[in-house]
């Protein structure tokens, strides 16, 4: 097994990281986990989250899709990584970051059984700690688009079959290509009162929801448009960007689609676009968007321009956030401490998160190498990093 | 006994070494005798149906071999090459 000893982690602490979800605390030191194309930075706030100290690189020169610290155990972390010449796997630690080793079967598809055609494991994109009831169990989605699961702590990986041999994953779960870095099973959310209730999303089909862990699937894209293909409204073929449930009332889930901002309230299949209250001159085109567990009704998104050849940068040049606070009624801007003019950012979907402290604090990371944070959901900004290679994703746990 | 030549971005599995002996009678065989020697090195430069990865090369003698079937023979020098394919 593969090992990396020196990781220059500087500040890596046996202290136990909490889910950076749902925490009470009214101050919360803040670790960050920034995956960049070039490799992992992170970054640890003080109490107050004001100040930031960092630590890095790690893996400096592979392509880290993303770091995540297991919230059940406090201390495992998993980085997904690949580098521009080798092939895809996954590097774990026990010790906070200190050490690392390359886990002994990371994600591969299986050679297929019916005709269809192989598809090559290109990268990991997210790694997903299981529910609370089940501390050893890992998923990670994946492109070309691919659902594995871990039993024993993210040491070995095996693709979910019941998914993979679905009559219609060739249909749901797109191709080896796409645009711009392959399609992608992009995300993957567990019912937190049951573990067997998940959902998940490609990006060439949208959104599909298992209630029997896994051995049935069926698509949950009602009302969601798709405005680049004949039918505006098909059961699938979705770009849904991001797919957020509310941690603690999980009958609501918000998504960021590629033709909107949708909120939904089960029992009911149906989206409804919220999208359509932001400015006209704003639009309702982004990635990312971030939940507040003490109140379901709040969101906050990163609109970007979607018109034309889809730019996908701030609107206009000038950063700024959007809340709502009454489910997608109404929104607020928010700007204060970010560019005023002339900043062309692009945030990726797993690069816009929130810590889930009170007040919450938020944290996205551009494509241009910057790092913003906000401890006091959004009112205002700091940067806290800059000159970083591309980032693809900002983790944070609460330690 | 063939001679291995590992390109740096390798050198993590191998513990810095960059050349090294293996006795083998096929690429195939060389690659499953160099991942049990250093686990996990195949699946960085064979993808999970037995291709070579896109941007791996392995020459025999100064000559290209793209099929793992390429049979190898005592004496014989591989290299095993991250090729060159543009950058980011």
């Amino acid at each position: 097994m593969r090992k990396i000893a020196k990781t220059r982690a500087t500040r890596a602490k046996h202290v136990k990281a909490k889910p950076a979800r749902g925490s009470e605390h009214k101050s919360a030191h803040v670790m960050l986990m920034v995956g960049t194309r070039k490799g992992a930075f992170f970054y640890h706030s003080d109490a107050a989250r004001s100040r930031w100290t960092s630590d890095g690189p790690h893996f400096l020169g592979h392509i880290v899709n993303q770091v995540v610290i297991d919230p059940r155990d406090g201390h495992t972390m998993l980085a997904a990584s690949k580098t521009g010449h080798l092939g895809p796997t996954i590097f774990r630690s026990t010790d906070m970051g200190k050490t690392w080793a390359e886990v002994p079967h990371p994600p591969r598809f299986s050679k297929p059984e019916n005709g269809t055609a192989p598809r090559t494991l290109d990268y990991t994109f997210t790694l997903v700690p299981g529910h609370p009831s089940e501390p050893a169990q890992w998923w990670a989605g994946a492109s070309p688009p691919g659902l594995f699961r871990s039993e024993d702590g993210g040491l070995t990986w095996n693709e979910v079959a019941e998914l993979h041999r679905h009559p219609a994953w060739e249909k749901w779960g797109g191709y080896q290509t796409g645009t711009p870095d392959g399609a992608m099973l992009q995300w993957i959310t567990i019912d937190p009162r049951d573990p067997s209730h998940m959902y998940i999303v490609t990006s060439e089909g949208g959104v599909f929801e298992t209630t029997d862990k896994c051995v049935s699937w069926r698509p949950m894209n009602k009302n969601v448009a798709v405005t680049f293909l004949p039918d505006e409204f098909p059961e699938i073929g979705q770009d849904t960007h991001c797919l957020q449930i509310h941690p603690t009332h999980p009958d609501r889930l918000y998504q960021q689609s590629h033709c909107g901002i949708y909120r939904i309230d089960r029992p009911s299949d149906e989206w409804t676009r919220i999208g359509r209250n932001m400015p006209k001159e704003i639009g309702d085109i982004g990635f990312g968007i971030v939940l507040d567990p003490r109140d379901a009704d709040s969101a906050w998104v990163f609109p970007m321009d979607g018109t034309d050849v889809w730019p996908r940068t701030s609107v206009d040049g000038k950063p700024a956030l959007y809340r709502t606070s009454d489910a997608g009624a109404t929104w607020k801007r928010l700007d204060r401490g970010l560019p005023r003019a002339n900043a062309y950012y692009t945030v990726l979907r797993q690069a816009f998160v929130g810590d889930g402290c009170d007040p919450l604090g938020i944290y996205f990371g551009t494509t241009s190498g910057e790092v913003w944070a906000s401890s006091n959901a959004g009112s205002s900004w700091k940067r806290i990093a800059e000159h970083l290679p591309r980032i693809l994703s900002v983790t944070p746990a609460v330690l | 006994m063939i001679r291995v030549s590992i390109p740096s971005p390798l050198h993590s599995y191998t513990r810095g070494l960059s050349a090294l002996e293996c006795e083998a009678g096929t690429l195939a065989e060389l690659a499953a005798r160099l991942d049990s020697r250093f686990p996990g090195i195949r699946f960085r430069i064979i993808d999970e149906h037995d291709r070579i990865r896109r941007h791996i090369r392995f020459f025999v003698n100064q000559e290209m071999a793209r099929d793992l079937q390429y049979p190898l023979a005592a004496g014989d020098e591989v290299m095993i090459v991250c090729a060159l394919s543009g950058g980011v």
